[in-house]
């Protein structure tokens, strides 16, 4: 390649070429907006008012949001790890399992603060064990853990099915869900929090599990930047020979990776099922481990950057079911297209204006970019 | 005689179940020799099968709709292709995200167009796909044995059925006979020999995808026009993912794809019509395990338990030129 390496300022690597592929994604989702025969500009002022319209869109969006926190972590710990984590939808599913059995077992006997801290176990522990058997047999047998984790998004899929149908669906019901949870298993909303600033919430489902995922991006953080095992996971992901050579052992970073990804997908499960449902239902995860992927894509694998990818994308499916009251024809399904887009952009074509933004950066300002300034030019 | 009608059945369900894998198979199977990975074949199956149904329902002619099903499908691997060659992006991230924009797309503009809870119009007559009878099937039908095989499971069939069939023996000539196949098969194997010999690894992984686009598109034409009269939504369901579980059963390979393909359409067909029925000594088989085989016994052989399937050496990998 002719052109020259110019270093960018961290601000462009982590903030600007980022947004740039955000705008293009959005670009190109306008004119899927215009194919429908809308017009895109009023529909992304619908779609802002809807998610942040009211005290109680504030709270919807920040709901989806908890779910996308935990699920885009998810990824990113395993993209931290070079692996790539395409089951959290299946982890997070199984892991409503362990959910459901400590909320159905205790919920009549402990208050919510004490199932919860139990629940949560049960979900990271669930979602950990989905994941590790992916983990083992590509750090043991070589299988490649993209394919295994599809397949075993496919297998839990058929798994839940099969329970909520049968063993775990109460006699005489026909709904494929388990029984509504007593109050010993329903988490407390956040509402209070924004009534408290003057603004109306009235039942939207925004609970603790909010400041749990809080906590676990600041968990994901401290894990990745500032521990020896974050430390090593890194520099597996980055370079797995030179880890091998370092004396790192590959087995233990695929498979610490991986039950880190899948406990934190897991966690996911609480927040519909113990926050808003008080009950397991069929196919509660609803995309938000796919989500997560375009959250991780979009926030380039750091908690402050997945925070607001994921916030974004609650913004998405709350302000989109806004504007399919009042764009019929644009319903939920635009989200999967915009994900799909953001992927594509954010992720597979992350590097395609980066030559672009580098000339730019060459031309203003050729000292600061690390390219040696021509000397002597002209004289 | 009603048993051997019922194996007839089964059988020809088999065929009917098994086209679409066997073509998204032999479809990932030129990108993935070509050292280009492609989970994107549900996306790519999906939008061929939406495209397809529209514009044979616009136009009301089953080829024009098959046209469309290819376009559409080319141009999605086309994307696939410059973000994973050109661009040298993550082959995974393409290929699910090319998923998602078709799951999307064919829903909302599929709502728009035709305003049909994201159907397309059925389809009827020369918009769709209808099954032909061999020659001579009604003459032979009578002899026994060969009557049966000829006229029921040969015969009658849609054209996709054959072309499907047709492709594997063709695919396997491009594959081990032709200049190109050699050379897609080094491609991927050792792209940097490939380029020190002077032909473009980009070119020929191009040619790759866009064959990969071509075969998508038949199959998900065969989907919307030929299996059923239109397109339902998410109408794929999961079949592009089992496609690539046989490709990898198949260890990359048209012939045993082919008998990977009529396994896994055999486990579908079979969960369809003994649904709920008491086996001896096991008893009754849920149907959820049923129709999670396909994946289970795909990890199995992944886990190096029946054989190994090791894909093409350079497959995910971006190739850079050194300079």
């Amino acid at each position: 390649m002719s052109a020259p390496f110019a270093r960018l300022p961290r601000w462009a690597d982590y903030g600007l070429i980022p947004v740039i592929n955000l705008i293009v994604a959005f670009l190109v989702a306008g004119i899927v907006v215009l194919l429908v025969g809308e017009n895109p500009i009023d529909a992304a002022g619908i779609l802002v008012k809807g998610a942040f319209g009211s005290g109680q869109n504030i709270a919807y969006t920040l709901y989806y949001a908890t779910s996308f926190i935990f699920t885009g972590l998810a990824v990113a710990v395993a993209f931290h790890c070079g692996l790539f984590n395409i089951g959290g939808e299946g982890q997070a599913y199984i892991a409503g399992l362990g959910v459901a059995v400590v909320c159905l077992t205790f919920d009549g006997v402990l208050p919510w603060w004490l199932t919860f801290p139990l629940a949560i176990a049960a979900a990271a522990a669930v979602g950990a064990a989905w994941a590790f058997i992916p983990a083992y047999l590509q750090a043991r047998r070589g299988s490649h853990i993209v394919i295994t984790t599809i397949m075993f998004n496919f297998i839990a899929a058929s798994a839940m099915v099969y329970l909520l149908v049968g063993p775990l669906k109460p006699a005489g019901s026909m709904a494929p869900q388990t029984r509504d949870f007593l109050a010993g298993a329903q988490l407390p909303k956040l509402g209070w929090v924004l009534e408290a600033m003057g603004m109306s919430v009235r039942s939207a489902p925004l609970n603790i599990s909010f400041l749990l995922a809080l906590l676990m991006a600041w968990a994901v953080w401290l894990l990745i930047w500032r521990t020896k095992l974050g430390y090593e996971m890194r520099t597996f992901g980055f370079s797995p020979k030179a880890a091998r050579y370092a004396g790192i052992s590959d087995v233990r970073m695929i498979i610490i990776g991986m039950l880190i990804s899948g406990g934190l997908a897991g966690m996911m499960a609480l927040n519909p099922i113990m926050g808003d449902q008080h009950h397991m239902t069929l196919d509660f995860v609803a995309g938000a481990g796919f989500v997560g992927i375009a959250v991780a894509l979009m926030g380039r694998s750091h908690p402050a950057g997945i925070v607001p990818a994921a916030v974004l994308f609650g913004v998405l499916y709350q302000g989109g079911a806004e504007l399919a009251f009042e764009m019929p024809n644009i319903s939920r399904d635009m989200i999967v297209i915009i994900q799909g887009l953001v992927i594509l952009f954010a992720g597979a074509l992350e590097h395609m204006f980066r030559p672009y933004v580098q000339t730019v950066f060459a031309s203003l300002s050729p000292r600061t970019m690390g390219v040696p300034a021509p000397k002597g030019e002209g004289a | 005689m009603a048993f051997v009608d019922a194996l007839a059945q089964l059988i020809d369900a088999t065929i009917r179940v098994s086209v679409p894998l066997l073509l998204a198979c032999l479809a990932g199977l030129y990108s993935e020799r070509s050292g280009i990975f492609d989970i994107g074949l549900e996306g790519k199956m999906l939008a061929g099968a939406f495209a397809g149904a529209s514009a044979a329902a616009v136009s009301g002619s089953a080829w024009v709709g098959l046209g469309m099903a290819i376009l559409i499908a080319v141009c999605l691997a086309l994307v696939h292709g410059f973000a994973s060659i050109t661009h040298r992006g993550n082959q995974i991230v393409s290929g699910v995200a090319i998923n998602f924009i078709a799951a999307g797309s064919t829903i909302i503009l599929g709502q728009a167009w035709f305003s049909q809870g994201g159907r397309t119009p059925p389809l009827s007559g020369p918009a769709r796909f209808e099954a032909i009878t061999l020659p001579g099937a009604d003459a032979l039908r009578d002899v026994p044995v060969i009557g049966l095989i000829y006229s029921e499971l040969i015969s009658g069939h849609s054209i996709l059925v054959y072309v499907a069939f047709l492709m594997v023996p063709l695919t396997w000539w491009v594959l081990f006979r032709t200049r190109f196949g050699l050379r897609l098969r080094a491609v991927g194997e050792n792209p940097a020999a490939v380029d020190t010999a002077g032909i473009s690894v980009t070119w020929l992984r191009y040619r790759a995808v866009i064959l990969t686009g071509v075969l998508t598109g038949v199959a998900g034409a065969y989907l919307s026009i030929a299996q059923n009269a239109g397109f339902v939504k998410d109408m794929t369901a999961g079949k592009g993912f089992i496609a690539l579980a046989a490709l990898i059963f198949a260890k990359w390979k048209p012939v045993p794809a082919m008998f990977a393909c009529l396994l896994f359409g055999f486990l579908d067909a079979a969960s369809i019509r003994f649904q709920g029925m008491a086996w001896p000594v096991i008893g009754k088989v849920p149907v959820q395990l049923v129709n999670a085989l396909p994946f289970i016994l795909t990890i199995i052989l992944l886990a190096g338990f029946i054989g190994k399937a090791i894909p093409p050496r350079a497959g995910g990998v971006p190739y850079v030129k050194e300079r």
